[in-house]
């Protein structure tokens, strides 16, 4: 048994704490935004933020997140109520098959949490680590943008 | 924002029967016999798109008593949003606010079959039907109405559903259709609305599918978990011709939540209850196996003169000889060569199926072509196709035929395993890296006559390829488990795609006027390496080599590349995106600055799609051979345009996917497998290196939907060949343009 605690709610999971965050975020929590992508540390498609920073699920375990509250996308906002960054990418149409995107917007939370006013070469840094196949990219740095100027 | 419901067509899809008694739509008592069974309906020529294999209005429209309208369509989303762009069409064509609209897309139970989702043939195809069979269904209310009401149909107006006549009178289209069960064919004959009167067509109606994407909202088949759903995992050989020789899964069978460990020939599997448990299992699964693997065959390096020395199927696609005129003062000889590459999905692919007790198979899938994977793994199975479902739920982009069947297939034989139990399988990365088809490696030759002026007399081209196809089609040989069965398929001869489409020769025609033009295709049946279709099959390295050589063949004229095309494009529409290009640009005011190239190229997809050109700006580092792409303009013609934005997305998505295949992919293998089993090994394009990108659109009111999905692929290529070539005076004719390459053809 661990516990952990997810987007402001504490969760009970009857999984060694040697478990993979990422799937007991998926299949126990029942969450869909942190994304298996590689399981490799190369895609970032499982980014999710532990403790305020950008962290990628698929490669720590519960142990390694102890008592820091984890935080994805549906941690941010809903479809009917969005985050002011998820509907920045909404506004942007920030996506063609949209998989990467939740490992993105947790990547552009934790570098607006830190930084709100980043330039467009500090989000495209940011990002650089995290892959989109569709070429969704200067859509998605537009969207970071617009959330880091209307926030 | 939009909120069309697409929750039907994502999870818990209704099924017909409970359609049926949802009542109160148009034509109750449809057919499930397809096609075939409306023979005699079919032929009508005022007919459109995939209408005319689907006549029936029911087939696509369902006015649903609670004041919904339900759109079936058989395309399916990847992300280039086709199903916003239907909805826009509906909405329109139908006259109702776009938020009544229900979308199911993809289930083989409920929809019309409109085959492959691909080939830029969604909005030729499934646009256009919708379009119409939204204007008739229209018209039938309107008919209906003006009964009801006691008018004639011509005088009535509809807003949102809500027609009116003009003693101010009116009926809903609920209203009408309440208890009515109506069997009607599209006529063709609909007036469609004129554009002063349409709400949506036209504009960038935001995507129906981003607000759950960006939210964790479920959508994606990934994140499809039924009640009582388990997990399963294959374990493949270390290469592709192998078989298994031995194992002992005693210590597998006996790890936590493993339910079966299951083997059919040399097809391994086993299926868990935990994923990470299926995890844990397929890793000791793997160490414990025994493969006999046969090695041997060519490698990445040495592909092109297997290409060449491999016995092709040999076809003259096109032979017009020139008559008359000089003789060539002199021939320019080029190669040109493109690797194996690939989809790459970003989220390894996904199936979840369930067989039942009766030997039904229900498989939620991202396939690109539901009804013919489902029939391919029914055959596989020894099963009926009528009993495989397949239900497309979206998935991670995937351009072409990645993984997507194959993973069904795999959950498919897995679930058989453990009948009654959802099987979920994802691939991964290392999987999906080693095991898509990729793109076909191919190598392409010019040869042009000129005369003394640098002008082009007579232009030879030969092109020499693997498959660009071997999509399931319905047939179990072409499903990647179904070869390591204990009773194995074979794998079908692949064969190439013929004109108008073509497939390995796609776009390998110039669209140049030359005087004489002869294009010869070799098309190799052998695949050493599997391959099937990837965004814009062949058209992308032929375009890369044909729109390279007419700069080459420009740059020996002393001509500046636009004005030497325009000798040769006599297609006005492609004249016009050409110059659009070039002059949003700003090609003709560009200076030159030491390292810094420009570059263009043309093409028209498939000869008979969208209208494409690209200009590119790079800079080249010759201490490193790195090459920086600054900035890209597209003009673009794709026909009437329904969403701006949706066009420009795919525009832009395409030209940054081929900027990466063109500056950094190529898949590496030798004798004893695929080296590029992970993003270390084959890195795409990052953010960094993502350049800014200017998008004109050429709109063309009441011309065809021309599709834009592939459009981008081959000029980018080109743009940046003939940019990096402006730049440094090289010319680079091997793909890709890694720094390694670049730097070694440097002049010292």
């Amino acid at each position: 048994m661990a516990r952990l605690k997810v987007n402001g709610r504490v969760h009970d999971v009857d999984v060694p704490e040697s478990t993979t965050l990422l799937y007991v975020l998926r299949n126990d929590i029942g969450l869909n935004g942190p994304k298996f992508g590689c399981g490799l540390d190369q895609c970032g498609a499982c980014t999710v933020t532990v403790g305020g920073s950008a962290a990628r699920s698929c490669q720590i375990t519960l142990a390694d997140v102890g008592e820091k509250e984890v935080l994805t996308v549906e941690g941010l906002g809903t479809i009917d109520k969005p985050s002011k960054l998820q509907q920045a990418f909404i506004d942007e149409q920030a996506a063609q098959c949209g998989y990467c995107v939740p490992g993105m917007i947790m990547k552009a939370k934790a570098l607006l949490d830190f930084d709100p006013k980043p330039t467009e070469a500090k989000v495209r840094s940011a990002l650089n680590e995290n892959l989109c196949r569709c070429g969704a990219h200067n859509r998605i740095v537009r969207a970071v943008l617009r959330a880091s100027r209307e926030a | 924002m939009n909120d069309i419901t697409l929750t039907d067509a994502v999870f818990g899809a209704p099924s017909r029967r409970s359609m049926l008694k949802a009542g109160g739509f148009i034509a109750l008592g449809f057919s499930l016999l397809g096609p075939e069974a409306f023979a005699q309906q079919q032929g009508n020529a005022n007919l459109q798109g995939d209408l005319k294999q689907w006549p029936k209005i029911s087939s696509w429209l369902r006015i649903n008593a609670d004041q919904t309208v339900t759109l079936l369509v058989g395309k399916v989303e990847l992300g280039q949003g086709i199903l916003t762009a239907v909805s826009q069409l509906c909405a329109d064509e139908l006259d109702i606010d776009i938020k009544r609209l229900k979308l199911i897309s993809g289930d083989t139970a409920l929809v019309p079959d409109e085959g492959v989702t691909a080939g830029s043939f969604s909005m030729p195809n499934c646009g256009t039907a919708v379009r119409q069979v939204s204007a008739e269904a229209r018209a039938l209310l309107l008919s209906l109405a003006a009964k009801s009401l006691g008018t004639e149909a011509a005088t009535l107006k509809v807003a949102d559903g809500k027609v009116t006549a003009p003693d101010g009178k009116s009926v809903t289209y609920w209203d009408l259709v309440k208890g009515q069960e109506l069997e009607v064919q599209a006529s063709g004959t609909a007036a469609m609305k004129p554009a002063s009167e349409r709400r949506y067509i036209g504009k960038p109606f935001g995507r129906v599918d981003i607000p759950a994407k960006v939210t964790g909202t479920a959508i994606y088949v990934h994140d499809y978990r039924p009640a009582g759903m388990v997990h399963g995992r294959v374990v493949r050989p270390p290469a592709a011709r192998a078989k298994l020789a031995a194992i002992d899964a005693a210590a597998v069978e006996s790890m936590p939540g493993v339910i079966k460990v299951v083997r059919d020939g040399s097809f391994l599997g086993v299926v868990a209850r935990r994923e990470e448990q299926a995890l844990a299992a397929a890793s000791k699964l793997s160490q414990v196996v025994k493969w006999d693997v046969e090695t041997g065959g060519p490698t990445s390096e040495t592909i092109y003169d297997w290409l060449l020395a491999t016995p092709s199927k040999d076809t003259v696609i096109k032979d017009q000889k020139r008559s008359g005129g000089p003789a060539p003062a002199a021939t320019v000889e080029q190669t040109y060569k493109r690797p194996y590459q690939m989809h790459g999905t970003i989220g390894p692919s996904t199936a979840v199926a369930t067989y039942d007790a009766a030997g039904s198979l229900l498989i939620q899938t991202h396939s690109q072509s539901v009804f013919e994977t489902g029939t391919a793994i029914a055959k596989m199975l020894g099963l009926e196709p009528s009993k495989v479902r397949c239900q497309h739920m979206q998935g991670s982009g995937c351009y072409g035929h990645n993984g997507a069947d194959d993973v069904a297939a795999d959950a498919a034989l897995l679930a058989r395993a453990v009948p009654g139990t959802p099987v979920r399988v994802q691939w991964s990365r290392r999987d999906e890296h080693k095991w898509e088809p990729y793109g076909s490696a191919m190598l392409l030759k010019v040869k042009a006559d000129v005369d003394a002026d640098g002008n082009i007399l007579d232009w030879t081209y030969d092109l020499w390829s693997t498959s660009h196809g071997v999509r399931p089609s319905g047939q179990a040989g072409n499903m990647l488990a179904a070869g390591y069965l204990e009773k194995p398929f074979e794998r079908p001869v692949p064969v190439n795609g013929g004109p108008p489409n073509y497939a390995a020769d796609r776009n390998a025609i110039a669209l140049y006027e030359f005087p004489g033009q002869k294009v010869t295709t070799h098309f190799i049946t052998q695949m050493p390496v599997r391959a099937s279709s990837t965004r814009g099959l062949g058209a992308y390295a032929n375009v890369f080599a044909i729109e390279s050589s007419i700069d080459e063949l420009a740059a020996r004229a002393k001509a500046d590349p636009v004005e030497y095309r325009l000798r040769y494009l006599k297609d006005q529409r492609g004249r016009d995106v050409l110059t659009k290009a070039a002059e949003a640009f700003g090609w003709s005011k560009w200076e030159k600055k030491a390292g810094h190239g420009r570059g263009i190229a043309f093409a028209r997809y498939k000869n008979l799609a969208a209208f494409t050109a690209i200009a590119m700006e790079v800079s080249v580092d010759p201490s490193d051979g790195s090459i920086k792409v600054l900035r890209a303009t597209i003009a673009n013609d794709s026909g009437e345009i329904v969403n701006p934005d949706g066009i420009a997305n795919q525009l832009e998505g395409g030209l940054i996917q081929s900027l990466s295949w063109s500056l950094k992919e190529a898949v590496k293998f030798d004798g004893e497998g695929i080296r590029s089993s992970d993003w270390e090994a084959y890195p795409i394009l990052t953010f960094e290196e993502v350049p800014h990108v200017d998008i004109v659109h050429i709109d063309r009111p009441n011309a065809p939907f021309l599709g834009t999905g592939e459009a981008s692929q081959g000029p980018t290529a080109a743009a940046l060949a003939n940019a990096i070539f402006d730049a440094c005076g090289v010319r680079f004719r091997d793909l890709p343009f890694t720094p390694d390459r670049i730097k070694a053809g440097l002049p010292a």
